[in-house]
């Protein structure tokens, strides 16, 4: 059936296009001015004397390089909490799906109401717990919190319901191999596309958090991108001091650059968000 | 499912989530539980006052502003939000759009950008004096509202959340809309429905689990809200203040204003507070299911 395209919602469809793009446009655009020139010339367009290089280079220059620092604090606490998230994720959701055990019910359900508690109330309950037993100010604070993720469980149980047939297990079984050569070297072969949905949500919610870290961390070696930028942005705004102030076009180079990564990764890999994200919202 | 020799192994595979969801999830919790019910008073140190706390709490006008505030705001966004992921989900899905792929990138690309981020970067157009919106109103003699005004404030957050999760919606909407069988629409084909018929009879009816979803989703994200207004609470001071959100106020009385007792209290009736609203979205989207 060949369906005849409509002009009309082709435009409407690319006037919303162009609401989403505009501030990443601004953001290009800003990053190749000078603080000056962000204030005196006309934000949708390019100035006189564009600059981006110069605006890198004091951008990952400013204050002993911190900038490049928090960059990479941001892959490490994204990476590591991401392919541990899905690897409890993975486990677990096989082991809900494929196994009937004492508690099943009790401990998925209990898993599953977690979701609805949002993680920044129990941020501060995690942050006055951490302190206690010394784990405020270092990495962990920020990445063990992230390994637990009650949708990504969610997820992979759905998803290793159908993807790891019973007869597949009963096979193996049969042929002698045992429960954890069954999981490392068949079914999280055939999970595997669900593990990088996972992967992906948890990259993602990591890599863009801002209030975990935020409570969690004061050293400024140790912030991740997002409260590095915020407390470049503090300092810029700081009393509307405005043009006064040489910190703007860092922020606005820095955020552009801290972007990028994840952008990126995410065209690339865009195909499995929706293979995950639809195995999630259709069967409730 | 399986039983026999197996049956050992299934409490192995979900063991180490569980240890740790128990440590990093109910631990808190409990903490948070236990502190909310002392004090710590000048003379004296700290003393067990039972539920004083709450009580306090739910007098409270600050803390009950913040949870009015985004009540106000959950009621206002949200719905402007997933119509409008509805709505694109239905136009790309439909076959009936050009660049349909390009635009739907387009449109989910924001959820990759930090709150922070783009926090950063629609503060700087909504600008009164130096945001383009402002200088276009200046070149055109146009009058332009001044976003980051009392009145226009949390119209301002609202786009912000607007721009960073329709995307991330109608991808949601769309990956559901994509596993509907083809049969149904030759059926609704066949018995003559057009475009939009079929939208409101075949899609929308199949949506309803995701849109459900996506409705759970936004009560969360609603009634935690923290990093938007956080972040222009800098740029703006004294349009927002530091109790502006529920959430906001519970980090200004754990972190500036020492009050660690009271802000677990506080933390703790907030989520309270978001796991008794989605509850009741969730009852009520059942109840309707069932009638």
């Amino acid at each position: 059936m060949k369906v005849r395209r409509s002009t009309p919602l082709t435009i409407i469809m690319l006037a919303a296009l162009a609401y989403f793009l505009l501030p990443l446009v601004w953001l290009v655009i800003a990053s190749t001015k000078s603080t000056q020139d962000l204030f005196t010339t006309f934000g949708l367009w390019f100035s006189r004397a564009p600059q981006l290089f110069a605006n890198i280079g004091s951008t990952v220059a400013h204050d002993g390089g911190v900038f490049t620092q928090w960059l990479l604090n941001s892959v490490i606490y994204a990476v590591v909490s991401a392919v541990g998230a899905a690897f409890l994720a993975a486990t677990a959701g096989y082991g809900f799906a494929k196994f009937s055990f004492r508690g099943h019910g009790v401990g998925f359900n209990l898993v599953i109401g977690a979701i609805m508690v949002p993680t920044t109330a129990l941020a501060i309950p995690t942050y006055l717990l951490f302190a206690e037993v010394g784990l405020v100010n270092t990495p962990w604070a920020v990445i063990l919190p992230s390994l637990i993720n009650p949708l990504g469980l969610y997820l992979m149980r759905v998803y290793a319901q159908d993807a790891v047939p019973d007869s597949l297990i009963e096979a193996a079984r049969i042929d002698g191999a045992g429960e954890a050569r069954i999981f490392f070297g068949i079914a999280l072969r055939l999970l595997a596309p669900g593990l990088v949905t996972v992967v992906l949500l948890t990259l993602v919610t990591t890599w863009n958090n801002y209030f975990l870290p935020l409570i969690m961390l004061n050293d400024p070696k140790l912030y991740p991108i997002t409260v590095g930028l915020a407390s470049w942005a503090a300092q810029a705004q700081n009393g509307n001091a405005g043009a006064n102030s040489e910190m703007l076009s860092l922020v606005v180079t820095g955020s552009l650059l801290s972007i990028i990564p994840l952008v990126v990764a995410f065209l690339l890999l865009q195909r499995y968000w929706q293979s995950g994200l639809s195995a999630g919202a259709v069967k409730q | 499912m399986s039983g026999g020799r197996h049956r050992a192994a299934g409490p192995l595979f979900v063991a180490p989530f569980l240890v740790l969801f128990a440590l990093l999830f109910l631990a808190p919790l409990g903490y948070a539980a236990y502190l909310s019910l002392f004090q710590h008073k000048l003379i004296g140190g700290t003393v067990f006052v039972g539920l004083d706390n709450y009580v306090k709490a739910v007098a409270d006008p600050l803390f009950l502003r913040g949870v009015l505030r985004v009540a106000t705001f959950f009621v206002l966004q949200v719905p402007v939000m997933l119509l409008l992921g509805l709505l694109f989900a239905l136009a790309l899905d439909s076959g009936l759009t050009r660049l349909a792929k390009v635009i739907r990138l387009g449109i989910f690309v924001p959820y990759a950008v930090p709150s922070v981020v783009a926090t950063l970067m629609w503060g700087f157009l909504y600008g009164p004096d130096y945001g383009p919106f402002a200088q276009l109103g200046r070149i055109f003699d146009l009058p332009v509202p001044d976003f980051l005004s009392d009145s226009w404030i949390l119209g301002s957050i609202a786009n912000i959340v607007t721009w960073e999760f329709v995307g991330y919606n109608m991808i949601i909407l769309y990956a559901a809309l994509r596993t509907i069988p083809k049969e149904l629409y030759e059926a609704a084909a066949v018995d003559g429905a057009g475009a939009w018929r079929t939208a409101w009879s075949v899609k929308l009816p199949a949506l309803k689990p995701a849109l459900l979803l996506t409705l759970l989703f936004s009560v969360i994200g609603s009634f935690q809200l923290f990093n938007e207004p956080k972040l222009l609470w800098t740029l703006v001071p004294t349009v927002i203040d530091t109790a502006y959100t529920a959430n906001f106020y519970a980090y200004s009385l754990a972190f500036t204003g020492q009050q660690v007792n009271y802000a677990a209290t506080v933390s703790f009736l907030l989520g309270l507070v978001i796991v008794i609203v989605s509850y009741a979205v969730m009852l009520t989207a059942n109840l309707r299911r069932a009638a």
